[in-house]
C-alpha cells in the first residue's frame, strides 16, 4: 500500500463554500460524486436565504404557471444530512479572515478553510428613479424585482389578474416576466429605453419580429422610454411625460456580481471577482464561480458557465483532476417564454458586407420567424433564430461542437435536409421501374408490372407472385393503385416499366 | 411464386428468425420445402422476406452435417464421430475442471435458442459442469431493459400486454426502434396511432419507421437520458403529471424529479439537439391521448449506461400513468427469437429458471430440489456474456468454452480482440449448424438440428408462449442440441434421465424448476399448446388461463407499487474527439438477422445486401475525401472494419452508421466499444467515436 492508503490517515480538506444558489449546490453535489463518503474533503456549504437550494432557471415557469414552488427545489430539506455536507442555511457569511484562513458568519460562527469558495451570485441592479425607493431605502410598495424565490413569491401575490403591471427592462429576465405575467392574465407594459428588446443578444432585425410577436400575446412596449419617477399605486411616469399605470413595477433593468465579501478582503474584483483557468482567484486559497465570478474578462449570468465551472472546480478541490482547467463556455441564450422560440448566440451583429463573413437571413415578420445565421470559414460564430424551433436546434449543435456547416444553406435555415423523393408525379404511370414498393419484401415497381404481365391481374394475385404487402401492409394503396392502372392503360406492356 | 405447394405435410410453425415469431405453414418436406404465412395475432398474417425465404435455410449449402474435431491446437478440424467428438470434449472439460477448477469453464447460449435447451444448458452449466459462468447473447441485446424493468416494475415481460392492444393506441412513442426494418409486420399494429399523427419515434437516423411517423426526434448518440428526462420535465411544467396514478401506484417520485427539474427543454435541446419545440408537442401528443404507450428498443438499451436510459423513458411512462393501466403501458420490444424465454429459464450468469435470482435463498433450494443437488453446491453468479469472452484464454479466467447458438466472432463489440481471445482458449466447443465465425476456430465442432427440423417453444416478445413442431426431417449426421447436452451432462457424469433429449419432458421439468417464480410456466404444457391454447406467463398451474395482461391490479414489487428511478445523463464512455471525430452508431437491415449466419447463406437476401455500407451525410463524406459508392474505412481506438460509402442527406452530420450482420473485415463490431453498463453489463454498441478514410478499390 502506498502513503495514500489506510495505513496512514490523511485528514480531509476543509472546503467551505458560501453560497447555497445553483452554482454553489451543483459545485457540492460534483465534489460528493468524485467524493462520495468524505474522505477527500470535509465540506461546508453556507447559504444566505432560509431554503434549500432551489433552480432559478424555472422560476419563470413558476411566474407563469405550471411549475409550483415545490417543485423548483434542488434539493430535499435533509440533502445535506444525506450528502455528509455541514449546511448553514439562513445565516451570511459576513467577512473573509485570510490571514487566518477563517469565514465569518452573522449568527457569529467562524468556520476555518483549506479552501473557500465564493458562489455568491448576483444581485439586481436598481435605477435611479425617483420614487422607487421608500424612506426606509428598500424598494416603495408594489414594486419588486425578479430575481429570488422570494421575489417571485411577492410578484405572484401582487398580481392579481387584470391588473396592469409595469416592466422597467426589455432584456431577457423583463421579457420573461412580461410573457408570465400576460399569460396570467395581467395587462404588461414594457418600458426599455433602447429601440428593441434585448439588444445585446438581438439585432435590430430580430428585436422588431421579437417585440411583434410578443405584442400579438399580449405585451405592450414603451421603447426609447426611460422612467422618470414612480408613485405606488399610480405608477411610472416616463421621460416623454406620459403615464403608465400599474398596480405592480417589476424592476429587471440588469445584475451586477455580487463582490461584496471578495472585495473586503482585499481580492482583485473588477466587474466580477477575477478568477483565472483554475478559477483561482488573486489568493490561491480562494476560488469563485458563477455569476459572481469574472473569467478572462467575462461575467456570465447563465446557469451552463456556472455548471461548466463547478465540474472542474469539483475535480480540482477533490484532486480528482489535477490538470483539468475551465475555458470558458460558448454562450447561447434562450428565451423561456410560451409561445415563443427564440435563441442566439455568438457574433449578432455582424453585416453581410463585413469581409470575411457570410450571413443567412431569412425574414417572415407576419409569422413571428427571423432567421440570420453567420458564418466565417464554414463555420457556425452566430446566430439569432426565432420562431425556426429545427432550426434553432440544429445550428446550435453545429456552434457547439465546432462542425462545419452543410453546403445546403437552405437545409441550414430551415433547420432539416430537404428530403428530395422523387420529383414531380407519383402516378403509378410516372414511377420508375425500380422504384421500391414494398420495403419488406424488396418488391419494385417492376416486379409488378412483369407478374401482371404473366397473369397476375388483381391485388391479391401479385400479392401472391410477388409477396408485396405480405409484410406490414404499408404498401397495400400503392400496390392497389398499380393494379388500376395496369388495369386501365393501354397495352403496350413493353412500355410499362 | 409461393403458389399452392402439393404438400406431402404441412405443418403450423413460426418463424426461425425474431421475436415476433411470424405464424407460418411449412409445406412439402426437407427438400423441397415452402413456407405461407398464416393467421396468428401478433404478426397479422404477415411476413417479411427473411420470413418467407426461411425454407432456403433447411437446405443452406454450408450445412454441417458431421462433428469436426481438432485435436491438437497445431492441427486441422477433421471430421469425426458423435461419440469421439462428444467423448473429446467432455473428456478435455472434465481435465481442464481438474486441473484448474470449475469456473475455468465458461458457456456461452443463444436468444434463438428453445426455452427446452436454454433450460438444459443452464443446469449443465451449474450441476455437471459446476460453474457460475453462464450467460448468453441476449446480454448484448436488451440485458439493460430487463434490469431496468424489474427494477422499475419487480418483473420483466418485454411486453406486458397482447401485442394486439397497440392497435387501440392513439399514441406511441418509440424509442431507438426501427420496427419497419427489423420486425415489419409489427407495424399493423400502428397504424391507428400513424393515422392520428400520434407515432412518436427516436432516433438519430431517419428510417423506414421514422418516415411513418408524425414526430421524428433525433437526438445526438448517446443523450436519450438527457431527452427522456426532459419529456418529463415538461409533463410536469405543462400539468401532464398523472398525479393520483403517480400518488397510489408508485414510490421514488420525488428523487426522479429533482434531477429532472433541471432538464428544462432548452437545455435538453443544447444537449441533445432535439427542438424543445418538437420535445413539448411528443409529450403533448403522449399526453393527450386516450391511450399512449411508451416502448423502447436497442438504440436507447445498448450504451454503457443502457439501465439508466431505459429507466428515464420508464419514469416517462409513470408519470403520464401508463404502466399496468388498461390500454396503455411501458414495453420493450424484445428483437432475438426466443430473447424473453432466453432471458427467463437459467441461461444468464444472474438467474435460475423461472425468472429467479440467482442469489434469491428461496428460489435456490427450490431449483436445487428439483435438480436433486443440495442448495450449497449451486453456483453463485458468474461471469456476463463480455465478460466470459474477455477472460477467455487469461490465467485464472475462462479455459474452456461451450458455445450454443451464437456467434461471438461477430457479435461481441470490440470483435478483433474478442477473436484473439477465443484462439487463445484451450478447449472451444461449438454446437450449430453452419459453419459459423465461431465454429470455425472451433476444437470441437457439433452440427445440430435447426429450427423446422425439432421440435421445442418459444416465448415470443409479448410473453406468450408458443409450440414450434418438427416439420421437416434432419439430415442426416445431425442431432439436436437437447442430445448433445445430454451426451456431454452423462459422459461428466449426470444420470441420463436428468438430462431429457425430448422437447416435452425437458418442458415439463422446466415448468416445475420455475414454478413460484416470477415467469411460472408450471401450468403450460406442449400438450396445451398444441391444443391451441394462447398462453402467456405467468401460468402457475394447469388449469390457469394464463396472463395476457400483467400489472392491472398492480406491480410486482412488495408493496405493488412501480417505482422511479432517480437517474441522470452523462456523456457516453467515448466521445468524438480530434483523432475520431464523428459519432458512428450500429444496427440491422431488413434482410438479415444477427450476424446473418443464416440469412448471408440465402441467395434472395444475400443479393439485396451484399456488403457492409456506412451511411454519412454526402458533406461529411467530402470532409473525408470519399464519393459514393467507394470503400471507406471506418476507425475507431478498437480498430477498423471497411465498408461501402452510402450517401444518405438526411444523416445527422456528426453521425454514421453501419449495419452489424457482416463477417470478417466487414465486422461492424471491430469498432464498437466494449464499455460495460454497470448495472446490466450491456455494451455500448450505439454511440463510439470513428473517423473516416478513403480506401483504394480493389474489387468489388
Amino acid at each position: 500500500m502506498s502513503a495514500a492508503g489506510p495505513s496512514r490517515t490523511v485528514e480531509a480538506r476543509r472546503v467551505v463554500v458560501v453560497g447555497y444558489g445553483m452554482a454553489g449546490a451543483r459545485l457540492a453535489e460534483e465534489i460528493r460524486d468524485r467524493d462520495p463518503d468524505g474522505v477527500r474533503v470535509a465540506l461546508t456549504v453556507v447559504g444566505a436565504e432560509p431554503h434549500p437550494a432551489y433552480n432559478r432557471v424555472l422560476l419563470s415557469n413558476v411566474l407563469a404557471g405550471g411549475v409550483d414552488v415545490d417543485a423548483v427545489r434542488l434539493h430535499e430539506p435533509d440533502w445535506g444530512h444525506r450528502s455528509g455536507v455541514d449546511l448553514r442555511i439562513g445565516t451570511a457569511a459576513v467577512r473573509v479572515d485570510r490571514a487566518a484562513r477563517v469565514v465569518e458568519l452573522a449568527d457569529g460562527q467562524a468556520l476555518p478553510y483549506d479552501a473557500l469558495v465564493l458562489a455568491t451570485g448576483s444581485v439586481p441592479r436598481l435605477p435611479p428613479v425617483p420614487g422607487l425607493f421608500g424612506p426606509d431605502g428598500g424598494l416603495s410598495d408594489g414594486v419588486a424585482v425578479f430575481r429570488d424565490l422570494d421575489d417571485c413569491l411577492r410578484i405572484l401575490a401582487a398580481a392579481r389578474p387584470g391588473a396592469p403591471v409595469a416592466v422597467l427592462g426589455g432584456g431577457l429576465l423583463g421579457l420573461e416576466a412580461a410573457r408570465g405575467l400576460v399569460g396570467r392574465g395581467n395587462l404588461v407594459t414594457v418600458v426599455h429605453p433602447l429601440g428593441h428588446p434585448m439588444e445585446r443578444q438581438l439585432d435590430p432585425g430580430a428585436g422588431r419580429v421579437l417585440a411583434d410577436a410578443l405584442g400579438r400575446t399580449g405585451v405592450e412596449f414603451r421603447f426609447g422610454r426611460s422612467a422618470r419617477g414612480y408613485t405606488p399605486g399610480v405608477g411610472l411616469e416616463l421621460d416623454d411625460g406620459t403615464a403608465v399605470p400599474a398596480e405592480l413595477l417589476v424592476v429587471a433593468t440588469g445584475v451586477r456580481p455580487e463582490a461584496g465579501l471578495a472585495r473586503a478582503c482585499g481580492l482583485a474584483v473588477e466587474q466580477g471577482i477575477v478568477v483565472d483557468d483554475a478559477l483561482r482567484t488573486t489568493d490561491p486559497r480562494i476560488h469563485a464561480l458563477g455569476d459572481c465570478a469574472q473569467h478572462r474578462g467575462t461575467v456570465n449570468g447563465l446557469v451552463q458557465p456556472a455548471w461548466e465551472q463547478a465540474t472542474v472546480l469539483a475535480a480540482l478541490l477533490t484532486g480528482a483532476d489535477p490538470g483539468i482547467r475551465y475555458r470558458g463556455t460558448p454562450v447561447v441564450t434562450r428565451l423561456k417564454a410560451r409561445g415563443i422560440d427564440l435563441t442566439s448566440l455568438g457574433e449578432v451583429h455582424v453585416e453581410p458586407d463585413e469581409p470575411g463573413v457570410e450571413v443567412l437571413r431569412v425574414e417572415d415578420p407576419t409569422r413571428g420567424r427571423y432567421a440570420k445565421i453567420v458564418l466565417r470559414d464554414n463555420l457556425v460564430v452566430g446566430a439569432v433564430l426565432l420562431g425556426v424551433p429545427d432550426a434553432a436546434a440544429t445550428v446550435t449543435q453545429l456552434f457547439d461542437q465546432g462542425m462545419p456547416a452543410p453546403d445546403d444553406r437552405l437545409a441550414l435555415l430551415l433547420g432539416r435536409a430537404l428530403v428530395t423523393g422523387p420529383t414531380g408525379s407519383t402516378a403509378p404511370a410516372d414511377l420508375p421501374g425500380t422504384t421500391l414498393v414494398c420495403r419488406c419484401n424488396t418488391v419494385r415497381k417492376e416486379q409488378l408490372v412483369t407478374a401482371w404481365n404473366t397473369g397476375a391481374r388483381a391485388v391479391g394475385a401479385l400479392a401472391l407472385a410477388t409477396r408485396a404487402t405480405t409484410g406490414c401492409g404499408t404498401c397495400l394503396d400503392v400496390v392497389t393503385a398499380i393494379a388500376d392502372w395496369l388495369a386501365t392503360r393501354k397495352p403496350a406492356p413493353d412500355l410499362a416499366s | 411464386m409461393s403458389g399452392r405447394v402439393d404438400a406431402v405435410t404441412s405443418t403450423e410453425t413460426h418463424c426461425p428468425y425474431c421475436a415476433l415469431q411470424c405464424g407460418m405453414v411449412v409445406d412439402g418436406d426437407r427438400h423441397n420445402a415452402r413456407v405461407r404465412p398464416r393467421a396468428f395475432p401478433a404478426s397479422g398474417g404477415g411476413l417479411c422476406q427473411k420470413g418467407w425465404t426461411a425454407a432456403a435455410v433447411l437446405t443452406t449449402p454450408g450445412r454441417l452435417t458431421t462433428p469436426w474435431v481438432r485435436a491438437r491446437a497445431d492441427a486441422g478440424q477433421e471430421p469425426a464421430g458423435w461419440d469421439d467428438a462428444l467423448d473429446f470434449a467432455a473428456g478435455r472439460l472434465a481435465a481442464i475442471r481438474a486441473e484448474h477448477g470449475p469456473g475455468a469453464i465458461g458457456v456461452l447460449g443463444g436468444g434463438g435458442l428453445t426455452n427446452e435447451k436454454v433450460y438444459l444448458l443452464g443446469k449443465l452449466a451449474r450441476v455437471a459442469l459446476r460453474t457460475p459462468h453462464i450467460d448468453y447473447n441476449g446480454r448484448f441485446c436488451m440485458s439493460a431493459a430487463a434490469a431496468a424493468t424489474i427494477r422499475a416494475f419487480g418483473a420483466d415481460r418485454g411486453l406486458p400486454f397482447p401485442l394486439t392492444d397497440l392497435a387501440s393506441a392513439d399514441a406511441v412513442l418509440l424509442v431507438g426502434a426501427n420496427v419497419a426494418v427489423t420486425m415489419p409486420p409489427f407495424v399493423q399494429h400502428l397504424r391507428r396511432a400513424v393515422d392520428a399523427g400520434g407515432l412518436v419515434v427516436v432516433d438519430p437516423r431517419r428510417s423506414a419507421t421514422t418516415q411513418q411517423a408524425g414526430l421524428h426526434l433525433r437526438p445526438r448518440p448517446g443523450t436519450d437520458l438527457a431527452l427522456a428526462s426532459g419529456l418529463l420535465h415538461i409533463a410536469v411544467a405543462e400539468g401532464y403529471l398523472d398525479e393520483t396514478y403517480v400518488r397510489e401506484r408508485t414510490s421514488g417520485f420525488d428523487q426522479a424529479w429533482r434531477i429532472a427539474a433541471r432538464w428544462w427543454p432548452e437545455r435538453v435541446e443544447r444537449v441533445t439537439g432535439v427542438a424543445a419545440a418538437d420535445q413539448r408537442l411528443a409529450v403533448r401528443l403522449l399526453a393527450q391521448a386516450a391511450n399512449a404507450y411508451v416502448l423502447t428498443a436497442r438504440g436507447t438499451e445498448q450504451h454503457s449506461n443502457g439501465t439508466a436510459m431505459v429507466s428515464a423513458w420508464i419514469n416517462l411512462a409513470l408519470a403520464l400513468g401508463l404502466p399496468g393501466t388498461p390500454g396503455s403501458g411501458y414495453g420493450t420490444i424484445t428483437g432475438q427469437g426466443n430473447g424473453q424465454g432466453g432471458r427467463e429459464h437459467g441461461q444468464k450468469a444472474d438467474q435460475l429458471p423461472g425468472y429467479r435470482k440467482v442469489d434469491d435463498p428461496a428460489g435456490r433450494r427450490h431449483v436445487a430440489e428439483v435438480w436433486g443437488i443440495p442448495e450449497p453446491e449451486l453456483p453463485g453468479k458468474g461471469r456476463s456474456a463480455y465478460e466470459i469472452l474477455d477472460a477467455a484464454g487469461r490465467p485464472g479466467g475462462i479455459r474452456a468454452l461451450l458455445v450454443f447458438g451464437t456467434n461471438p466472432v461477430v457479435s461481441a463489440p470490440g470483435a478483433g480482440r474478442i477473436t484473439e481471445r477465443l484462439a487463445a482458449l484451450d478447449l472451444l466447443v461449438v454446437a450449430d449448424f453452419v459453419g459459423s465465425e465461431t465454429a470455425a476456430l472451433a476444437d470441437v465442432v457439433l452440427p445440430v438440428t435447426q429450427w423446422a427440423e425439432e421440435t421445442g417453444t418459444m416465448t415470443n416478445l409479448e410473453g406468450r408462449v408458443l409450440l414450434r413442431q418438427r416439420a421437416v426431417d434432419p439430415p442426416d449426421g445431425v442431432r439436436g442440441d437437447l442430445d448433445v447436452i445430454s451426451g456431454l451432462a452423462v459422459r461428466l457424469g449426470q444420470a441420463p434421465g436428468d438430462y431429457p433429449t425430448d422437447a416435452e419432458a425437458a418442458f415439463a421439468e422446466l415448468g416445475r424448476a420455475s414454478a413460484g417464480g416470477p415467469a411460472d410456466y408450471s401450468g403450460i404444457s406442449h400438450q396445451r399448446l398444441r391444443a391451441g391454447e394462447s398462453l402467456y406467463w405467468p401460468c402457475p398451474a394447469p388449469g390457469h388461463p394464463g396472463t395476457p395482461r400483467m400489472f392491472l391490479d398492480g406491480f410486482l414489487h412488495p408493496d405493488r407499487r412501480a417505482r422511479f428511478a432517480a437517474v441522470d445523463h452523462r456523456e457516453p464512455a467515448e466521445v468524438p474527439g480530434a483523432r475520431f471525430p464523428l459519432w458512428a452508431t450500429t444496427g440491422r437491415l431488413l434482410q438479415h438477422y444477427q450476424t446473418g449466419t443464416q440469412t448471408r447463406r440465402i441467395a434472395e437476401l444475400d443479393d439485396a445486401e451484399p456488403e457492409v455500407f456506412v451511411e454519412v451525410h454526402p458533406d461529411t463524406a467530402a470532409r473525408f475525401g470519399l464519393a459514393d459508392d467507394t470503400l471507406a474505412t471506418v476507425t475507431s481506438a478498437r480498430g477498423s472494419t471497411s465498408a461501402r460509402v452510402r450517401f444518405v442527406p438526411s444523416m445527422r452530420l456528426d453521425t454514421v452508421f453501419l449495419p452489424f450482420h457482416f463477417p470478417g473485415a466487414q465486422r461492424a463490431n471491430l469498432i464498437t466499444n466494449p464499455a460495460l453498463d454497470p448495472t446490466s453489463h450491456i455494451p455500448g454498441f450505439k454511440a463510439c467515436a470513428v473517423r473516416l478514410d478513403p480506401v483504394r478499390e480493389v474489387a468489388r
